[in-house]
């Protein structure tokens, strides 16, 4: 186990190496520091002293060491539009994306397991048809599209809910501004979780109807139904339990494809999140707040993908961690 | 002439119509509709520049004074326009086709690409197996550890910023193609080499060994035509997903610039205006889209249930 654990974390690191690489080598080709510094208005000469004293001047490697010093030590640069590190404008940002994901999460795992149990175990009911026509649909509508519909409808012709922002937020601990807490959050939050998790669910659903089929087929039902146990309990501690092995492993993915559709998701509904801002940083060119996004969002994929892996071999017993950490 | 047609085999055509997968075909109407309405949109798209009664590119045919007419079912409608315009004053009939075969291009180009690399990467990778099969095989793991999305929006939101939106917007259709079809191939790297794997193992593949054909030979004329069932299906739904993923990136202003617009840029440039009731610029090439994709992905639904390959899982 510890050979694995020490072989996964090792990957990690690597794989932040290659993050912070491309993120240096954008850094030292998008835009020019010294312009946001100085303005146009300095003589050449000047110039020149400036990039030697902030060591633009230096070599690659230095440079990229200094770079990767400070990354280390939380300091990513100042944003040149909020004149902010950029590392505090980002955090300050990711309680509005991380309860996004989180409401999404809690709307795909409080519906996904039920609906794909049900279609697995009746499959030729016209509700469970109906659930898996629902679902071909609901994967072929691109998550922004869902996202406009959902404004036109309940937004600009029921007005049920507010089209956009985050509404009343409370503030705890000095830093987490949270959705849940307020009835206006709630309000707000509603439209963007429905719509961030319409994209994942159909796919959940899937999965688990498809896995959940297959282990009803194995050896070990057929032995706990002739033992005669009732269908309730097979279908949901015997089978379901091993069905969820493979969902594990796909959801860790997922996380990240959310953070992906969270840009989406937020764009569409002005939720001040890092999504949304990453857009606007592309707009303004504001290259340090661009490598600071870049970078946490690569250490979320990082973590989440080390952390499921890590679950997985834990939770499944025909995992041979020796084998894996050879 | 006539007496050697009559005694040789039968055509490709009739084989092709006599065999499983056309028999299925015929026995499901869902995939029937599906083909019609693809093969329907595919060939509008085809011939759009014969179809379309206006050219949506070519700023002399555009009048910003006829912008945000509704198409013809409503009232205030120009007969001029059956769907009505949207912002700047183009047809939105005409825009959608040329849109339509902006989405399917780029779609189908990059599934392309996602297929050549991803197919060549799993053939060497199961073939010569050892350390090459191990480190191509993780490098497929951090892949598609990373969202594809994620990458194209990063990676095109950096060339834009880096190069300027007048560049930038010059070569979109290439960058998107390039970046949509570079970020997936893990998808058929993985599936080619599982049944490389179990392909690698039987006997024809010894016995052309044997013959003396070499690994190239061997890989791409007698492995692969064994392992072209799993790709079909992988392509019909990547097709889905690159279409999918191109619309996204347009949406966000990270493809198609609205002077030359695929499906995604024109919902994107129709948001704006759904506050104000124009809500055709956004809907109808969302239906479009949607129909799109779905029957795309019910022809693959289709094709997995009549292939059933064992896809390489997890």
């Amino acid at each position: 186990m510890l050979a694995y654990l020490v072989k996964r974390v090792f990957q990690a690191i690597a794989v932040m190496f290659a993050i912070s690489l491309v993120s240096f080598a954008i850094q030292d080709n998008l835009g020019d520091p010294l312009r946001e510094l100085v303005g146009q208005s300095v003589s050449e000469e000047v110039r020149q002293e400036l990039r030697d004293e902030l060591g633009l001047n230096d070599s690659f490697v230095v440079q990229y060491l200094r770079f990767a010093g400070n990354a280390l030590q939380g300091d990513l640069g100042t944003s040149y539009f909020f004149k902010e590190p950029a590392l505090d404008v980002i955090l300050k940002k990711l309680p509005a994306t991380l309860e996004l994901v989180l409401g999404a999460t809690v709307i795909i795992i409080g519906l996904s397991v039920p609906l794909g149990v049900y279609t697995a175990i009746k499959p030729n009911t016209i509700l469970s048809r109906l659930i898996m026509g629902v679902s071909i649909v609901g994967i072929s509508v691109p998550v922004f599209l869902t996202a406009i519909l959902m404004i036109f409808l309940f937004s600009v012709e029921l007005r049920m809910f507010p089209s956009y922002g985050r509404g009343d937020v409370v503030h705890l601990f000095g830093y987490w501004s949270t959705n849940f807490l307020t009835w206006d959050g709630w309000l707000h939050i509603l439209l963007p979780s429905v719509a961030l998790a319409s994209i994942m669910l159909p796919l959940f659903v899937r999965l688990i109807r498809a896995e959940m089929m297959e282990t009803l087929q194995s050896e070990y039902v057929k032995y706990a139904r002739a033992k005669g146990i009732r269908p309730r309990r097979i279908y949901f501690v015997h089978a379901l339990k091993n069905t969820l092995l493979p969902v594990i492993t796909v959801g860790g993915v997922q996380i990240g494809t959310m953070v992906a559709y969270t840009i989406l998701t937020e764009t569409v509904f002005q939720w001040p999140g890092m999504g949304f801002m990453f857009l606007e940083a592309v707009n303004r060119v504001d290259t340090p707040l661009i490598v600071a996004y870049l970078i946490v969002v690569g250490f979320i994929f990082v973590v989440t993908n080390t952390i499921v892996d890590l679950i997985y071999g834990l939770v499944n017993p025909t995992v041979n961690l020796a084998r894996m950490g050879a | 002439m006539s007496s050697l047609t009559t005694n040789s085999e039968p055509s490709r055509w009739a084989r092709m119509m006599s065999s499983n997968m056309a028999y299925s075909f015929r026995r499901n109407p869902v995939a029937m509709v599906s083909m019609a309405v693809f093969l329907l949109i595919a060939v509008a798209a085809v011939f759009s520049p014969l179809i379309a009664p206006f050219n949506p590119y070519d700023p002399a045919n555009i009048d910003i004074m006829n912008s945000e007419l509704p198409p013809a079912w409503v009232a205030g409608s120009d007969p001029q326009f059956a769907l009505g315009t949207d912002d700047q004053g183009r047809d939105l009939w005409s825009t959608i086709l040329y849109g339509t075969r902006l989405s399917l291009i780029i779609g189908l180009c990059a599934v392309a690409v996602q297929a050549f690399l991803g197919i060549s990467i799993g053939l060497i990778s199961g073939y010569v197996g050892g350390r090459v099969d191990s480190v191509l095989m993780r490098l497929a793991d951090i892949q598609l550890s990373f969202s594809t999305l994620m990458v194209a929006i990063i990676f095109l939101a950096v060339t834009q910023a880096m190069f300027g939106s007048e560049v930038f917007n010059q070569y979109a259709v290439f960058m998107l193609i390039a970046v949509i079809g570079i970020a997936e191939w893990p998808q058929y790297a993985r599936t080619v080499r599982a049944t490389v794997l179990a392909e690698k193992k039987k006997e024809y593949v010894d016995s052309a060994r044997v013959l003396g054909f070499g690994p190239l030979r061997i890989m791409v004329r007698h492995i692969l035509p064994n392992s072209l069932s799993p790709i079909f299906v992988i392509s019909t739904v990547q097709v889905a997903n690159a279409i999918i993923s191109e619309a996204s990136l347009s949406f966000l202003g990270l493809g198609m610039p609205p002077s030359q617009p695929s499906l995604g840029s024109l919902i994107s440039s129709g948001f704006d205006y759904i506050f104000s009731g124009s809500w055709w610029i956004t809907a109808i090439p969302g239906v479009v889209l949607v129909v799109l994709v779905l029957v795309i992905n019910l022809l693959g639904d289709w094709m997995r249930d009549v292939l059933n390959p064992k896809l390489y899982k997890g």
